[in-house]
């Protein structure tokens, strides 16, 4: 039959179903009447006549069922029917349908939130045409070039379309009324153009807008900042706004989706980055050997790999070394993915991203295992059903079919209750600001790719624990399942079941194991030495720059500063730093003994942290002294140079501590500087590092703009920060400081191993939810199954506990298994953990103890009701029932 | 009762091309029918004729209209469509091959193996 008329019985079918069951009623009455006729005509009443008829039939329902499907199309309506019927069957065992539900809905949940996230950030990060040829170009260590390497590598190379660049940083910006910070990308002219983004109002810049230093006074809004600093007022092109206190004509708005080119940084306004020197007050444009520069991006041209644009790109590095080896170390250049500062945040964060989706996807998996021995011990405790049903002839297939429709109907359910939670908390993730101080825009909002994702992950999960009962009602055999009512044992070798179920357990286990070593590393980290004591600060971040201070102004302010918050009642200490210790930022330097000559980076003798401090800074810190003394005032660029050195900086280059003091080495200019103190070792990048040489050089002898007071007092912080807030605005009303106490700043620090801790904590809470429903239904099924033999033992006088261990051994057996293997597995898993997460150590007893604790409550909990079923056993009302 | 062979899988549907193709007939005419020409040698549930009926409307080989009966009974009559009458020749031809390699193979001798 054409397809075609399939369709039109089909729509027939649908649209005149209730004629053709008429139709077929009347047809049948016409049937069984000619009968009658002749029964009757052959000699019997006219009552018999009919009966005899009717009998001789069959049954009449069964017939127009079957000529319903004979007349094809009826996939809808049986489906239709199989849904009805399922319907009423879950909704006659709620618990058992709120159990499944939840278990789907937690999985699938977490499979949707986790796969926003992997979608959001690595999968379409950026959202911009042609996202798959664009690549960021990094060098050397921490990927930063100077402006002129930049020049070089855009008009030397033969690979990218356009290559573009851009540079963080923050700008005063004074509208008219209150001046206020704003984030800033320094472009290049042709960076919108090397993208492909058009303004949304105004033009953008461009390359013949560059005419030298400080040529371009222009500025280009970001959408959001101009709707939330200019009121979305049309006629802004063309106005002008000061910017660090020079005059800039606003030319365009950047269209709205366009956030640039940093997942984790969105910027307020595009400046050009040929006035840097002009915004930043550092001088550093044409300094070849200043490596500033964030980011190199564009796209690659049509034809061109990676590969080939990676040697291109050396090939420009090898000249550039050998014009000017002085200034050009030897680094490598490398291609990386743009959104996420490269390889330096991309790479652990893929990796974190990716080992979360495949334990979500193992928690879905263990939910359809669960689902699955659920299923099927509801299958065989519904076997005299299906016998019946069998019996009345139904077939195998529809019998499959309608479990099937339960099965899928469950998912969907689950996944769409799954799927309506994680988009309220995508909501709040996006909305999420976890760092005050930087501005994250992560939309991870979830769109047609999650909806699709969970829709099927539901159906395909619906089909695969709906499979797992077919085989058993293919065996089905109806006359002896209703003949000899439910029995036969429960296997006694190693079925599927129990291979998943164990493990199922180990994966939780896994899990737990994790997410304890993950709490107690963080609760250590909070309690660690960090070299400093954040305790009773108040950070104060100014960049006078931003306020219009050049050359010496900046020095002489910051000493008004320092003088003015030291007056400050209840303040113990005042010191200024260009950047503290774990802010994530901070720069690294290398350093080379007294008698090196040749200053190339593999004679470096160390390349420590290089922080620049004012006198007072290592009280107001709390940072101990070990030897010698620390900076005065006296210590400015007309002394010679001098600097304090941490214990492993002194190892490193001296020997000992007591070597260190009145000892020199070497800057990679030449210079050479004198160690006059020693401090403690401390924590510079993150709290998981080992022991890392720093140095810190007194700021007068290298001057620098954008500094942070520290301010160490015994008073309330608030009263401390209101304080030094009146004070700075006494010196001058145009400066803008950021204050928060040293505690709340660290946060950031904090909060890579936070966020491992709390999402091994949530997906361990997940697991062992799945494995109490896996337990519980393992054990309420062997324990239904042997109901009898159970009655039976405690007929003849078995003690609780042996009707105990008969009914749940099995299940315990296996919780114990796969709780072994599992703690194994995490130990070795706490391995990874530990680059995230400070000091998790797997061999911490603690960690151990909990976990046993936490997985014998799990399996208390879960075969509690099946022990309490297996104990109250009536063996009489059992015996009755046989 | 004993006299009656149980229709072979596969049959019915032959033999109700074969009832109509003898003319238009109403459901429990084709049953009529069938006993008639098979000399009562077939049974054939009264009830599982429908659904053969009906697959046979739905594959096109039989259309069906309501008219009346001759004692005045209105009745759902089926007659064969063209495709039906091939299908007939067809399905005729098959059988009578069959039942003749069968009816051969039943006759065989020991000396003829």
């Amino acid at each position: 039959m054409s397809i075609q008329s399939y369709c039109r019985t089909l729509a027939a079918k649908v649209l005149r179903r209730s004629e053709i069951a008429h139709d077929l009623d009347e047809e049948l009455r016409s049937h069984i009447e000619y009968r009658v006729d002749d029964l009757e005509r052959s000699g019997l009443t006219r009552a018999e006549a009919e009966r005899r008829a009717r009998i001789e039939f069959g049954g009449q329902e069964r017939y127009k069922e079957e000529c319903h499907e004979a007349l094809g199309g009826n996939f809808i309506e049986t489906f239709v029917h199989d849904v009805r019927f399922s319907l009423r069957v879950l909704r006659k065992s709620p618990g058992f349908t709120v159990v499944a539900v939840i278990t789907l809905a937690l999985a699938i949940g977490a499979n949707a939130v986790v796969f926003a996230v992997l979608n959001a950030l690595i999968l379409r990060p950026l959202n911009l045409p042609r996202e798959h040829s664009l690549y960021g170009v990094e060098r050397g260590e921490n990927g930063f070039v100077s402006y002129l390497d930049y020049v070089d590598v855009r008009d030397r190379n033969r690979s990218f379309e356009s290559l573009a660049a851009f540079n963080i940083t923050e700008v005063g910006v004074n509208a008219g009324k209150e001046p206020s910070r704003a984030w800033a990308f320094e472009i290049s002219g042709n960076y919108f153009e090397a993208l492909g983004v058009r303004p949304h109002l105004g033009r953008v810049l461009q390359p013949t807008d560059e005419h030298g230093v400080n040529s371009v006074p222009y500025v280009v809004l970001s959408y959001g900042y101009w709707n939330s600093h200019f009121q979305s007022d049309p006629d802004v092109v063309g106005r002008t706004v000061q910017l660090n206190t020079h005059p800039y004509t606003i030319i365009g708005v950047a269209p709205p989706g366009f956030r640039g080119t940093l997942l984790f940084l969105s910027p307020d306004v595009f400046v050009p980055l040929v006035n840097h020197d002009e915004l930043s007050a550092n001088g550093e444009l044409n300094a070849r050997s200043k490596h500033w520069l964030f980011e190199m991006l564009g796209h690659l041209k049509p034809g061109i790999t990676p590969a080939q644009a990676t040697a291109d790109l050396n090939s420009i590095g090898d000249y550039l070394q050998k014009t000017y080896p002085k200034e050009e170390p030897q680094w490598k250049f490398r291609l990386a993915r743009p959104s996420l500062y490269g390889n330096f945040l991309g790479n652990p964060i893929r990796a974190f991203v990716a080992g979360l989706m495949l334990l979500a996807f193992l928690i879905l998996l263990a939910a359809c295992a669960n689902l699955g021995t659920l299923f099927a011990a509801r299958a065989s405790d519904r076997s005299r059903e299906v016998a019946l049903r069998l019996a009345l002839g139904s077939t195998r297939n529809r019998i499959l079919r309608q479990l099937l429709t339960e099965a899928v109907l469950i998912s969907l359910l689950g996944g769409t209750v799954g799927l309506l939670g994680s988009i309220v908390l995508l909501r709040h993730l996006s909305a999420w600001q976890p760092f005050p101080r930087f501005p994250l825009q992560i939309p991870v909002n979830p769109d047609a790719n999650v909806y699709t994702m969970a829709v099927v992950l539901a159906l395909l999960s619906g089909l695969l624990f709906g499979i797992v009962p077919v085989r058993q009602v293919l065996k089905a055999n109806p006359y002896e399942v209703v003949k000899a009512g439910s029995s036969g044992g429960v296997g006694r070798q190693v079925s599927v079941r129990d291979v998943l179920l164990v493990t199922q357990i180990a994966i939780c286990a896994v899990l737990v194991t994790s997410s304890f070593v993950a709490v107690r590393g963080l609760i250590r980290s909070m309690h660690s030495n960090f070299g400093f004591e954040p305790r009773d600060v108040v950070l104060a971040e100014t960049d006078l720059s931003m306020a219009g201070y050049r050359g010496e102004m900046v020095p002489t302010m910051q000493r008004r500063m320092f003088d003015a918050l030291e007056t400050i009642p209840a303040v113990k200490a005042v010191g200024l730093v260009d950047e503290p210790p774990l802010s994530m930022g901070g720069m690294t330097t290398t350093v080379y003994s007294d008698k090196t000559t040749d200053m190339r980076s593999s004679n470096a003798a160390a390349s420590p942290w290089l922080y620049k401090v004012s006198p007072g800074y290592f009280d107001a810190a709390g940072t101990a002294l070990l030897a010698g003394r620390t900076f005065s005032w006296h210590d400015d660029d007309k002394a010679p140079r001098v600097a304090v050195v941490n214990r492993e900086f002194a190892q490193k280059l001296f020997g000992s501590i007591e070597n260190g003091i009145g000892k020199y080495f070497k800057l990679r200019d030449g210079a050479l500087v004198q160690v006059v103190g020693i401090v403690e070792d401390g924590k510079y990048f993150n709290l998981a590092e080992d022991s890392k040489p720093a140095m810190f050089f007194p700021l007068l002898q290298s001057p620098w703009a954008d500094t942070w007071l520290l301010v160490r007092s015994n008073g309330d912080l608030q009263d401390v920060s209101a304080a030094v807030r009146s004070k700075l605005r006494e010196l001058d009303p145009g400066l803008f400081a950021y204050i928060q106490p040293w505690t709340t700043e660290l946060q950031g620090v904090l909060f890579p191993s936070r966020m491992a801790t709390l999402s091994l904590g949530v997906l361990g809470m997940m697991g062992a939810m799945l494995s109490i429903t896996g337990i519980f239904g393992m054990a309420a099924y062997s324990v239904s199954k042997r109901l009898r033999e159970l009655g039976i033992r405690i007929a003849l006088g078995a003690r609780s506990e042996e009707v105990l261990r008969a009914a749940l051994g099995r299940a315990l057996k296996l919780l114990a298994f796969g709780s072994a293997a599992g703690l194994i597995l995490g130990l070795l898993a706490t391995k990874v953990l530990a680059s995230i997460v400070y000091q998790a150590s797997p061999r911490d007893p603690m960690v151990l103890a909990g976990v046993i604790v936490a997985m014998s409550l799990l399996g208390l909990l879960a075969t509690w009701i099946p022990a309490q079923r297996a104990l109250s056993v009536d063996p009489l009302i059992l015996l009755r029932d046989e | 009762m004993n006299e009656q062979a149980q229709l072979l899988p596969g049959t019915l549907d032959l033999l109700i091309l074969k009832a109509v193709s003898l003319g238009p007939l109403h459901g429990y005419g084709v049953l009529l029918r069938i006993g008639q020409i098979s000399g009562q040698a077939l049974l054939i549930e009264q009830g599982a004729l429908y659904p053969a009926l009906f697959r046979l409307v739905r594959q096109g080989l039989l259309k069906a209209s309501w008219g009346t009966s001759e004692n005045n009974r209105r009745a759902k009559f089926y007659e064969l469509t063209a495709a039906g009458r091939k299908r007939l020749r067809e399905e005729t031809e098959g059988w009578n091959r069959l039942a003749t390699a069968i009816g051969s193979a039943l006759a065989a001798r020991p000396e003829e193996a």
